[in-house]
C-alpha cells in the first residue's frame, strides 16, 4: 500500500439539477462510491460511456469539484492536508479538446510558462531554459514560442497542452480523452509521446477515455465505469482476456478494428442508456443486460475481488 | 448496369483572401444500388465537401465543377435549384453528423419527419404520420406514436441519430449519404446504429455513401473504399483488398497508426505519419503526400501523378509499383 500515489475512497458526487421551470431540484448522482488506486509509475485507464461520471472523477481529483462524500489520499496524505498550490503542482490535467483548452489570446510561450509564473519559482532565464527544454521534449520547435494557438494544428496544440502540464514536473497527470479530438495519424503521434514521457520521466497517468483500444495500448490497469460506479477493475491483459462483467464484454465487442472480414459486432444491448436522475433499481445495468434475471432487478451486486480482479455482477 | 451515382473529375474551390483553396481536386467515385462506398480521410481532406457538391449544398462562397455528376442516368451539372430541391430528400437523402444541430429544436420530431415526405409527395398528413411511425419503429424506437410529439431535446443522442436516419428514409430514396453518422455517439451505441444502417440498406436496396475518418467503421461497413488525402482520392478498391493489401504509403501509414487489441503490442510505439497535411491553398505540383512520405523520390516532387489502375475498381495514386510497396509493407510490419 505504500506505493499508492493516489487513492480515492468511496467518492460520491451528487449534483442538484433543475427538473424544469418552477419545479424543485433533483439530485443526480454522478459518482457513486468510486474507489480507485493509482500506484506510482502506473498507467490506469478509466473507461466508460458519456455520462458515466468519469470526467467528474477527474475534476474531483484535480480539485475543480468538491466531492459530496469520500476521501482522497495523495502520496499517503489526505488530500485536505495538501495545499491548493502544491496540489496543482503535483497533479496536472491534459484535456480532450486542444481547441478550447488553450487561450486563443495568449502566445504559446505564455501558455506553457503560466504554471511556472503562478508558482513563482526561479528567475526569468531559468524559466526560459525550462521552456525550451520542455518544448523540445514534447517535440515543439522553439520558433512556436511566440505563435498563437490558431497558427497550430490539432496535434501541435495537444503537444502544447502536454508541455504545459509537464513543466512543473508533476507526479500525476490526468488525461481526459487525450486523443479523441485528433485525427488518426496525429492520435498515434500523441500516444507515442505519452508512452515516451512515461518511460523517460517515470510519470504516472490516469487516462480517462471511452476507447478500449487506446487503453489496451497504454494502460497497465483498467477500471470500467457504468452510471457512476466502477463495475470491473483488473490489470489490462487480465481484463481484456477474461472480461467478466457483461458491460465490459459489450464494450470490447463494440471496438471496431480495421478488419473487414469480421463484419459488424452484435452487442446484445438494449438501446436506452438509463436516465442518471432516475437510475434503475438493483444493478443499474440490468435494463440493457442480456443476462439479467430477477436478482439483478432487486439488489445491487456487491463488488467481489478475486485475484486482483474486481467485478460487480452476480454472473461473474 | 450503370451506376446509381457516378462522379468524374469533381473540383471544389473556395476563394479566400490568401488565395484559392482547392478543397477537392479531381475526385472520381461511383456507387451502385445496394452497395456501400466509404469516403475515408482525415479532417480537411475534402470528403464532406465532395458529397455536399453532389447534393448542391455547398457553402455560398464555394464553387464546383465536374466532368460528370450523373445520378440515375441524369446529369446533375446544370439542373436548376428548383429541380435539385425535388431530388434532395426524395432521391438522395443525407444523414448528418450532429443530430442535435441538424434537427430543428422548435418543431416536434413528428412535424419534421412528416415534412420530409409532404415536401415531395402528394400525400395526406395522416399518411405521412403513418409512414413516420412505421420508420421510427423500423429504426428501433419504442412507443413511436408518443415520440412524434416530443422535441429533439427530449431525446438522447442515440435516439436523435435514429430519428435522423428515419427522416432520411421517409421518401425511400435510392441513395443515402451518411456523413459521420456515428462519430458523436458512444461506442456501444455506434455498433447498434451501424448495424441498423446496414440492415435498412439491404432491406430497401439503397446505395450508401458513408463518410468517416474511422477506419474501423469503414472496414466493417463498406463494400468499396476511397481513401482521400488533401482533396484527392489516393487509393480506391474493394474493402477487403484495400485493408489486406494497402498500396498507397498514406493508407499503409494510417493502418499502422491504429492500436488493434491483440495485434499491436501494448506499450510499444505505434506507427505514425510524420509531419502535417500541406496547405490546400494554391496549386500543388507532384504528389500531395510527398512531404510526409518515406519513399519519396525526385520524381514525386515534379511529375503529375495520376491514379494507376491495377484491376477493376482498384487504383492508387503513387509512383511506387505494387510489388515494391508490398515488400515495404511486409518489412515495416516485421519491425
Amino acid at each position: 500500500m505504500t506505493t499508492a500515489l493516489l487513492q480515492t475512497e468511496d467518492i460520491t458526487k451528487v449534483y442538484q439539477v433543475s427538473a424544469g421551470l418552477f419545479k424543485g431540484k433533483l439530485p443526480l448522482t454522478a459518482a457513486n462510491g468510486v474507489s480507485i488506486q493509482v500506484n506510482r509509475g502506473e498507467v490506469v485507464g478509466l473507461v466508460g460511456e458519456s455520462g458515466c461520471g468519469k470526467s467528474t472523477i477527474a475534476k474531483i481529483i484535480l480539485g475543480l469539484e468538491k466531492a459530496t462524500s469520500g476521501q482522497i489520499y495523495f502520496d499517503g496524505q489526505p488530500m485536505t492536508n495538501i495545499d491548493r498550490k502544491e496540489r496543482a503542482r503535483r497533479i496536472q490535467p491534459i484535456f480532450q479538446d486542444p481547441y478550447s483548452s488553450l487561450n486563443p489570446r495568449k502566445s504559446i510561450g505564455s501558455i506553457i510558462s503560466l504554471p511556472y509564473r503562478v508558482h513563482q519559482i526561479g528567475n526569468k532565464s531559468e524559466m526560459r531554459t525550462r521552456m525550451t527544454e520542455i518544448m523540445d521534449t514534447v517535440g515543439l520547435p522553439p520558433r512556436f514560442m511566440s505563435s498563437y494557438p490558431n497558427q497550430l494544428s490539432g496535434g501541435q496544440r495537444q503537444r502544447v497542452a502536454i508541455a504545459r502540464a509537464l513543466i512543473m514536473k508533476p507526479d500525476l497527470v490526468i488525461c481526459d480523452e487525450p486523443t479523441s479530438a485528433l485525427d488518426v495519424s496525429v492520435q498515434s503521434q500523441i500516444l507515442n509521446l505519452l508512452l515516451d514521457l512515461r518511460k523517460n520521466r517515470g510519470l504516472t497517468y490516469l487516462i480517462i477515455t471511452h476507447d478500449l483500444s487506446v487503453v489496451e495500448h497504454i494502460a497497465s490497469r483498467v477500471a470500467v465505469m457504468y452510471l457512476g460506479r466502477i463495475v470491473e477493475e483488473a490489470a489490462t491483459d487480465k481484463l481484456l482476456k477474461n472480461p467478466r462483467h457483461p458491460y465490459t464484454r459489450a464494450l470490447l465487442t463494440s471496438v471496431l478494428t480495421p478488419e473487414p472480414r469480421l463484419g459488424l459486432p452484435e452487442t446484445h444491448l438494449g438501446i436506452a442508456y438509463p436516465n442518471p436522475i432516475d437510475p434503475p433499481p438493483g444493478c443499474t445495468f440490468h435494463p440493457r443486460c442480456p443476462e439479467a434475471d430477477d436478482r439483478c432487478k432487486k439488489a445491487r451486486p456487491q463488488p467481489i475481488d478475486e485475484n486482483d480482479h474486481m467485478v460487480a455482477c452476480y454472473f461473474a | 448496369m450503370s451506376a446509381l451515382l457516378k462522379v468524374r473529375d469533381l473540383h471544389v474551390d473556395i476563394p479566400l483572401a490568401a488565395g484559392v483553396l482547392h478543397a477537392v481536386r479531381g475526385v472520381d467515385f461511383s456507387v451502385d444500388r445496394g452497395q456501400t462506398l466509404s469516403l475515408v480521410g482525415e479532417s480537411g481532406c475534402g470528403k464532406s465537401l465532395s458529397v455536399l457538391a453532389v447534393m448542391n449544398l455547398l457553402p455560398k462562397k464555394a464553387t464546383w465543377h465536374a466532368n460528370t455528376i450523373a445520378f440515375d442516368g441524369q446529369e446533375l451539372d446544370g439542373v436548376s435549384e428548383w429541380q435539385m430541391a425535388n431530388i434532395r430528400g426524395s432521391k438522395m437523402a443525407m444523414i448528418f453528423q450532429e443530430p442535435m444541430t441538424a434537427l430543428n429544436p422548435c418543431y416536434t420530431i413528428g412535424n419534421q419527419l412528416e415534412e420530409a415526405l409532404l415536401r415531395h409527395q402528394p400525400v395526406s398528413r395522416n399518411k405521412a404520420r403513418d409512414r413516420a411511425v412505421y420508420l421510427l419503429e423500423k429504426v428501433g424506437i419504442t412507443a413511436a406514436d408518443s415520440r412524434l410529439k416530443q422535441y429533439p431535446h427530449q431525446l438522447s443522442g442515440g435516439l436523435r441519430q435514429r430519428v435522423m436516419i428515419a427522416m432520411g428514409l421517409m421518401c425511400g430514396p435510392p441513395l443515402i449519404i451518411a456523413d459521420e453518422p456515428t462519430t458523436a455517439l458512444d461506442v456501444t451505441i455506434q455498433a447498434q446504429i451501424l448495424a441498423l444502417l446496414a440492415s435498412l440498406q439491404k432491406e430497401f436496396d439503397m446505395g450508401m455513401i458513408l463518410i468517416t475518418h474511422d477506419l474501423g467503421v469503414v472496414a466493417r461497413m463498406a463494400d468499396s473504399v476511397a481513401v482521400m488525402y488533401c482533396g484527392q482520392v489516393v487509393e480506391t478498391g474493394r474493402a477487403i483488398e484495400l485493408f489486406e493489401n494497402p498500396l498507397h504509403p498514406y493508407t499503409q501509414g494510417l493502418l499502422r497508426c491504429i492500436p488493434v487489441p491483440g495485434k499491436t503490442k501494448p506499450g510499444e510505439h505505434l506507427g505514425s505519419i510524420p509531419g502535417i497535411v500541406p496547405t490546400p491553398i494554391g496549386e500543388q505540383t507532384g504528389c500531395v503526400f510527398q512531404n510526409r512520405c518515406s519513399y519519396v523520390t525526385d520524381d514525386c516532387t515534379s511529375a503529375k501523378i495520376g491514379l494507376a489502375r491495377i484491376s477493376a475498381g482498384r487504383a492508387y495514386r503513387c509512383l511506387l509499383r505494387p510489388k515494391v510497396s508490398q515488400k515495404n509493407m511486409s518489412e515495416s510490419q516485421a519491425i
